[in-house]
């Protein structure tokens, strides 16, 4: 008996002591380190981006493996910009927030739409882009023309995305009711369930939609007036120097004209 | 402390009462168990005609009929075995899903690629429980005048499953734990339940650590059933 108490009581030391050095090691102030503190990064100089690599033009995985796309590239001029190193960390989109809360991201690239949900666990940046929900069907299909004739039909989107809540009906415009919503890890495999005419249609962001109708012959994109969305780079709750300093950078890369190729280079090429 | 467990209940209700969220908690369940119910009964089926397969293959002579038909069925059991036990089964699922079924009968999909997954492990299962009896019983089946199949019937079988069924078991305890990868394919199992209430609460913790608690539930569920059900088995065991 004795013995196991030992053991316990050492057991329960060294947890106690790991956590104290886990706290412990917390990045140590410097004068010249002033800026950098500020922004209360995970690691020092350099900026964890969280991103989900399954939502081109945005963000993806080019041919040689490395994560590319619109937001990867912003993110990588203000890393830039800031004199940081950025880091790309890829997960799935639905556990970007948490990972964020959990203190493994900095920064959530992902064509992130601003909604109050959201807010009320992330603060979000100026928002860098105005998207919308497309529907896309297959070519032949002449039945579906608007939000309105989703209702009831079977619906495959990417979990966790504006258009997953459109299509489940959480939505706050153009709310589609009783859909059978099939939700996938990626916009691709909903797109592959599509083609092989499982379901009805796909509700998925404007520029991904056109990415994948471009790839594939068989489908096509049925527009219906939707509201408007706003994407934007999402920091840690309270984290106001980094949300200010991105903000100045956006500022400044819109102004000198970085902004406009970098949108001509990704998105209207 | 206080402030700990307000916020642990604090979050278990946003995570689990808000909305109903238990409720897909709970149909997720019921898709885990009856998808790995149903695949566990595929897998036994199909486990079962591969290791009699293997075994009446392993010693036939090629120089009648019956002998080339044992030999062929053979290599077909080991070709399967092979294959289903070298490659990983999101791969498998997601063949099926995509290739295969093309994305019409969801469950049906699930229940098949569980099945013939767990098949080839349960099929290795039997035949090690089947070689595990002793040569000498076939040997006296075979001089008291009982065919090679009333032996297995009679003699061999009632022995092997006794061997079998508590690896049986194990096997269905990771069966269930492999049905987890079903969200991959849009199927709502208790693990894509969990996710769902991530994607919706933007909170982890709860959904992770509640699916968990569920998943080790229903195993400890079963493991205790399972050793009641080998303790009667030994019962009359000399040793």
């Amino acid at each position: 008996m004795k013995k196991i108490v030992k053991t316990v009581t050492a057991v329960l030391t060294a947890a106690l002591l790991l956590t104290g050095c886990g706290g412990g090691s917390a990045p140590k102030e410097t004068a010249n380190e002033d800026a950098a503190q500020d922004y209360a990064l995970v690691k020092e100089h350099t900026i964890i981006v969280g991103t989900n690599a399954e939502f081109p033009p945005f963000e993806f995985m080019d041919d040689n493996g490395e994560f590319d796309g619109f937001d990867i590239a912003v993110m990588k001029e203000v890393g830039n910009r800031m004199g940081m190193n950025v880091e790309v960390s890829n997960m799935e989109f639905k556990s970007l927030i948490g990972a964020m809360e959990a203190n493994q991201l900095d920064v959530i690239a992902a064509a992130m739409t601003v909604t109050e949900d959201r807010k009320k666990s992330v603060d979000f940046t100026d928002s860098y882009y105005t998207a919308r929900q497309y529907i896309v069907v297959q070519k032949d299909n002449s039945e579906i023309q608007s939000f309105a004739d989703l209702d009831g039909k079977k619906i495959a989107v990417q979990e966790g995305t504006t258009g997953d809540f459109t299509a489940s009906g959480e939505g706050s415009v153009n709310v589609v009711k009783d859909a059978d919503v099939k939700r996938f890890k990626k916009g691709a495999d909903a797109i592959m369930d599509l083609k092989n005419g499982s379901v009805d249609a796909v509700v998925i962001d404007m520029n991904p939609a056109m990415e994948f109708v471009n790839a594939n012959d068989d489908l096509k994109i049925v527009e219906d007036e939707t509201e408007t969305e706003e994407y934007a780079f999402a920091v840690r709750k309270g984290n106001t120097q980094l949300i200010e300093a991105i903000n100045n950078c956006l500022a400044e890369m819109k102004e000198d004209g970085t902004f406009d190729s970098l949108i001509e280079q990704y998105i209207n090429e | 402390m206080q402030a700990i467990i307000q916020t642990i209940i604090e979050n278990f209700q946003i995570c689990f009462i808000d909305g109903n969220r238990y409720r897909l908690m709970l149909n997720g369940l019921r898709m885990t168990i009856l998808a790995s119910l149903c695949a566990v009964v595929l897998g036994v089926v199909i486990g079962l005609i591969a290791a009699i397969m293997k075994l009446l293959g392993e010693k036939r002579s090629v120089h009648s009929f019956r002998g080339i038909l044992a030999w062929v069925g053979h290599i077909i059991s080991y070709i399967y075995i092979d294959v289903i036990r070298g490659t990983p089964s999101v791969v498998q699922l997601l063949i099926m899903y995509f290739i295969v079924f093309r994305g019409n009968f969801t469950f049906l999909c699930a229940v098949c690629t569980f099945g013939i997954n767990s098949g080839a492990y349960v099929a290795e299962i039997i035949r090690a429980g089947i070689l595990a009896v002793d040569h000498g019983q076939m040997e006296a089946g075979r001089s008291l005048g009982l065919s090679y199949a009333r032996t297995m019937r009679y003699i061999i079988i009632p022995q092997a499953i006794k061997n079998i069924l508590p690896a049986l078991g194990n096997e269905f305890i990771v069966l269930i734990k492999e049905t987890a990868i079903l969200g991959y394919v849009s199927i709502m199992d208790l693990t894509k339940a969990s996710d769902f209430i991530i994607s919706r609460t933007y909170r982890m913790f709860m959904p992770l650590i509640g699916c968990a608690v569920i998943y080790y539930l229903l195993i400890k569920l079963l493991t205790l059933g399972l050793n009641t059900f080998e303790r009667r088995l030994r019962q009359s065991d000399i040793r």
